[in-house]
Formats: structure tokens, sequence, C-alpha cells
């Protein structure tokens, strides 16, 4: 058994779609249109034919008051794994993204969270060398 | 103002100690933040819920701030609580000022 998808709900997926390549550097893998919405994913430009990141409209009632909760204790809705936290940072911020957490020492890995101007907060992740 | 004890009782519990400490060494932090701190530097393997309990009694007794900022709550500590034990029980060797 694989994972070969994942979801995050975004209140706007033209919005999320525009962020989530323009800004974060994934690529489009799938536009389907389903009545007003559609299924679209994006993937990695390093890995196309890997896990792919379905960008989920938010209409279900229950979902606006979980993502509201999720992002007041500062939970991140997904986390992706990067190279350099530091580095990521740097180019986010550059491009206004805002951060509720910078990047952190947290022992084994160095991680970040940031908005993604939808609802959702995500994490960045580097493993640090193991020593 | 807070009363004096609820200082104490905050203080008299070792994982809200370390919440100070991380909260001392690092300002403006969420929930999810604080508790990943906890859990990956001090071995604390306490819930979120738990945590949240904990930063509850710290706000009671002044310790902890926490301001909203866009969609998240962010948590500060303020030591000025502190100052009414200095001044309950002055440290001897330092400033004179409330001697008569």
């Amino acid at each position: 058994m694989r994972i070969h998808l994942t979801s995050v709900f975004v209140n706007d997926q033209q919005k999320a779609l525009r962020f989530y390549t323009e800004v974060l550097g994934f690529q489009k893998k799938t536009e389907i249109p389903l009545g007003e919405s559609s299924w679209l994913t994006v993937v990695s430009p390093g890995e196309p034919d890997g896990t792919e990141l379905l960008l989920e409209p938010d209409f279900h009632p229950a979902v606006k008051p979980f993502k509201a909760a999720l992002a007041e204790d500062g939970i991140p809705s997904a986390s992706f794994a990067v190279d350099d936290v530091h580095a990521e940072h740097e180019r986010l911020a550059g491009k206004g993204v805002r951060f509720t957490q910078p990047p952190s020492d947290m022992g084994s890995v160095v991680t970040a969270v940031f908005e993604d101007t939808c609802g959702n907060l995500i994490q960045i992740a580097a493993a640090k060398a193991s020593p | 103002m807070p009363k004096e004890d609820d200082l104490y009782r905050a203080l008299a519990d070792p994982t809200r100690r370390a919440i100070l400490d991380e909260l001392a060494k690092r300002e403006r932090q969420s929930l999810f933040e604080l508790v990943t701190r906890l859990t990956m530097k001090h071995g604390i393997g306490s819930s979120r819920q738990a945590i949240s309990q904990h930063l509850d009694v710290l706000e009671t007794a002044g310790l902890v701030v926490t301001r909203r900022e866009g969609r998240s709550k962010f948590h500060w500590f303020d030591g000025a609580p502190l100052r009414a034990v200095a001044e309950r029980w002055p440290i001897p060797g330092k400033e004179k000022e409330t001697d008569p």
C-alpha cells in the first residue's frame, strides 16, 4: 500500500492553485471539472508521478469550524519536505507569505509553519543529518 | 490583578515551568509550536489538551499573555507577576532601597 493522494480543504480552488503553483512551486497535475468545482491536484515538479495533493473545496459545513480551530492552535493541515527550511522561509517570506512559526530547531528536525492564504497552515520540515 | 495563590500554584508544576522556559526563550508561540518543543526538547509527552489547560493556569496567574493575530492565537511569557515574590522576600545583597 502506498499514499498516492492527500488533500487540503481550500476556500477558493483557483486562488489555491495560484498559491500552490506560483508561490510554493508545485505544478498542476489534473483538473477535471465537477459541477461548480474541480478535481484539482498538484504535484512536486521533482516527482511528477509522486504523491498528489488534492485542493479540495471546503463547502461541507463541518470544514470551516474545523479549519478555524486548527488555525487557532497553530496546527498545520499538511507538511511538506524541503532541503533547507531557512532558505525556503527566506524565499517565501520574500513573496509575502506569512509565517506563524519561523524556522525552529526541534531536535531531529527543523520546521516552520506558514499560512496558505486559503485557510490552512502548512508546515515545512527538513530532517537534520544524523550525528 | 491575579491572586497571589494563582501565581504559586502556576509555578508548582514542572510542565508549566518548562512551558515558561520555552516561552522565555522564544516569544509568540502557537499551541502547536509549544507542544512540539515540549515533546522534542523536553520529552514531555502531554496531549495538546493538557498543555492548553496548563496555559490557562499560567494565563490566570498572569505569567502568560495571549494575543490573536490573523486566524491564530499566540502566547508570550510575562515575568511581571514574579516581582511580587522578590518584593515580599527581598533577595539579600541586592539593592536595599526597601530598607528603613
